[in-house]
């Protein structure tokens, strides 16, 4: 019982920092906008038509919404390939998914934008998809051969090289205003969204982490191995193509929206697993969304903050708090065996 | 009257391998409600791959397994699930779960759509728990405990699942004799008390030998035997399913013995009522050629003799030792240094013993009584 009460003490814990998050995130930048004008501004709508409410309503809530949804997005990601792989470092990030969706993503660009002056966001998002599951799948097909999980690591990150040497290849060739437009993407930023991007998020990302919640219960059972899951009733061969599938989807949603971050996929399950204490999905899953919500809103909080007026990279400061947690999870590992 | 009943759980025909090539074939087994069968055979013979097919893990490549009359892959995946449960020897690693959440899995095919367990099931799981004397470790991490310890969890989780047959592929492997005694006891007990089927791989032929009602032998030629213990367990056919040339199996004690030592026996071990079981696996290692005698044919130690002796002279059950016996035994007493005396103490049966011991120090051989590693060794440096 003193179990339910951690992960429920977690979760309250959560929704304040979220809340706190919020609201530092509305608050902060280089415009200075007291309480009390954002109140009136985001609930009654006031100001309408000046700078304050243009900061607030068209910059600082799609930003803040977006890095929300898709941080809880990569999160999730990234718990589902870790089990899926049955491997605590996978992540869309280390797989070389998040590369290829990249790779994808810069091709069609460039190509598509030759022939119309803007690519529309659903269609970067499904270049993004079409190139993650490649990637995935070239993952999958060495997965079957080696047996070994740090091979398959090394891997997928061969796999993002290649990825990324043939993005640059195409940049290089690109014309002067797609590479501008491209490198600022590459690096990953939350500094684009609009309410597009936020629509298009959260009409993409909330049904999918509904149906990634509904499969808590197989991927309890998957847990203890192919094996066991298979013996206790799950058809195998469908749930890991389902469960390949959603993960697909939200991180190729996130790189196409935001560019590829790093470690929010791996950092963030782990810390909210050892958190609650548990690694149950049913009680786990949601608390993942949640957390990456958080890390995300903050560390883009800090990417847009800290040497303001210039802007970081989000992924720069997701690896400064991400890497250690991963390098930690391996010296912690017993035997040193990933 | 046993012959009209059906077997709740059997095999036709069936033949099972990989890649559409069949390792092995026409393979029939039957087994009633609440019985244990048992799988034994050498390393790669295939236990493993028939336990698959058995599970649906894989599908056979001919013939059918048949559950209560019914093709098993005629059953869903939830029923299945309901009427068979499973410990595999995959290792299972797990993260920041306890011992109970493993056990509680085993509810999956009852619980609702997120898993939620009703108190009849944590009821359930508490008596899983207990049934393997597993209450205490519940809330430990799995993965922090020992390797005896997550077999005996894992048979909870399968217990669990409250099956009416478990399937268990070779559950003794990495456990201490302790806990293998245990484990299988829980099995017994299943099959016995809850009417519960067990189908098992063993590698302890000695066990399989205790626990079985049936037992198929499957050899590394692909020639599989089946039947009750009593028409499996004889020396022969262990021999051959293990093809043991350097040594022996013994099916009424489950006692293995290293290869005899031949060659002229300088040593005469009188012997008897089981004292003289150590003597002879003593001089077995310190690979001393040995003659023995007088033993009684259902003595104890009759068997162990014969499998490490050049040569005993033996006397037919419940005969007082006769004049012809211990004439043999002073023939090979003449040929011997030394007549070790094992400590077995005289009766009206073996009284012929004293005589032989007198024998024995008349033509003054080194006569030893109970001797030790040192003195074992000092008699191989001196015959060489």
């Amino acid at each position: 019982m003193k179990k339910a009460l951690r992960c429920q003490l977690v979760y309250i814990m959560l929704v304040v920092l979220f809340i706190v998050a919020v609201f530092m995130n509305i608050n902060t930048g280089n415009v200075h906008i007291s309480f009390g004008r954002i109140f009136k501004i985001i609930f009654l709508k006031a100001e309408a038509g000046t700078a304050g409410f243009n900061i607030i309503w068209k910059i600082r809530l799609p930003r803040l919404l977006s890095a929300a949804i898709l941080g809880g997005a990569l999160a999730l990601s990234g718990f589902l390939l870790q089990t899926f792989f049955r491997n605590p470092i996978a992540g869309p990030f280390v797989l070389g998914i998040s590369s290829g969706a990249k790779m994808f993503l810069a091709i069609t660009m460039i190509f598509l934008l030759r022939y119309i002056p803007s690519m529309p966001l659903w269609a970067q998002v499904a270049a993004a998809f079409a190139g993650s599951v490649l990637s995935l799948l070239y993952v999958l097909l060495f997965a079957g051969k080696v047996k070994n999980m740090s091979t398959l690591l090394v891997i997928g990150i061969m796999i993002s090289y290649i990825c990324s040497a043939i993005t640059d290849l195409c940049i290089t060739f690109a014309n002067d205003s797609d590479i501008a437009n491209l490198t600022h993407w590459a690096l990953g930023s939350f500094s684009a969204s609009s309410w597009n991007t936020v629509k298009l998020s959260a009409v993409i990302v909330f049904p999918t982490a509904i149906v990634t919640f509904l499969f808590a219960k197989p991927i309890s059972a998957y847990l203890l191995g192919e094996g066991y899951a298979k013996s206790m009733g799950i058809p195998v061969k469908f749930f890991r193509l389902c469960i390949i599938t959603l993960s697909s989807i939200l991180s190729a949603c996130v790189t196409a929206l935001a560019g590829p971050i790093s470690f929010v996929g791996i950092a963030v399950p782990h810390v909210t697993r050892i958190l609650m204490k548990t690694s149950k999905p049913v009680v786990i899953m949601p608390a993942i969304f949640l957390s990456g919500s958080v890390f995300c809103m903050f560390c883009d909080l800090i990417a847009r903050t800290i040497f303001s007026p210039s802007e970081l990279a989000i992924g720069t400061v997701t690896a400064v708090f991400g890497a250690p947690v991963v390098i930690w999870l391996m010296i912690s590992r017993k035997n040193g065996e990933i | 009257m046993e012959e009209e009943k059906e077997f709740y759980f059997k095999t036709q025909n069936l033949s099972v391998g990989y890649n559409r090539k069949p390792i092995l074939e026409n393979i029939s087994l039957g087994v009633y409600k609440g019985q244990i069968l048992t799988l034994i055979g050498p390393n790669g013979s295939g236990k493993s791959t028939i336990l698959k097919n058995l599970i649906r893990e894989m599908s056979p490549l001919g013939g059918v397994v048949v559950l209560e009359g019914k093709d098993i892959n005629n059953y869903s995946s939830k029923n299945f699930a309901k009427q068979m449960s499973v410990v595999l020897t995959e290792k299972v690693k797990t993260e920041l779960l306890t011992c109970r959440d493993v056990v509680a899995m085993g509810r999956y095919p009852y619980t609702n759509y997120f898993g939620k367990l009703t108190p009849e099931d944590e009821r359930i799981v508490d008596e899983s728990l207990e049934s393997v004397a597993a209450l205490d470790i519940a809330e430990k991490d799995f993965s922090q405990i020992s390797d005896g310890q997550r077999q005996r969890i894992m048979l909870a989780r399968a217990i669990c699942q409250k099956p009416q047959i478990i399937v268990l592929d070779e559950p003794t492997s990495f456990l201490d004799i302790r806990h293998k005694i245990e484990l299988l006891d829980i099995l017994q007990n299943m099959a016995v008390k809850e009417n519960v089927t067990v189908v098992l791989s063993l590698h302890e032929i000695e066990l399989a030998n205790r626990i079985s009602d049936w037992v198929m032998c499957v050899r590394a030629d692909g020639k599989i035997l089946y039947g009750t213990p009593d028409e499996i367990f004889k020396d022969e056919i262990i021999r051959e399913l293990y093809d043991i040339k350097n040594g022996s199996y013994n099916c009424l004690y489950g006692s293995t013995e290293l290869e005899k030592k031949t060659g002229t026996p300088k040593v005469f071990v009188a012997g008897g009522g089981g004292f003289g079981v150590s003597v002879y696996r003593r001089l077995q290692h310190f690979e001393i050629p040995f003659s023995a005698g007088i033993i009684a044919q259902n003595d104890c130690e009759y068997t162990i003799a014969e499998s490490l002796a050049v040569k005993v002279i033996s006397e037919k059950p419940f005969e007082i030792f006769s004049d012809k016996s211990l004439e043999m035994a002073k023939k090979y007493v003449d040929i011997a240094d030394y007549y070790i005396d094992a400590g077995c103490p005289y009766g009206i049966v073996n009284e012929k013993m004293k005589e032989l011991r007198q024998y024995a120090l008349k033509n003054n051989k080194i006569i030893l009584d109970k001797p030790d590693d040192y003195n074992l060794r000092q008699i191989g440096e001196n015959i060489g």
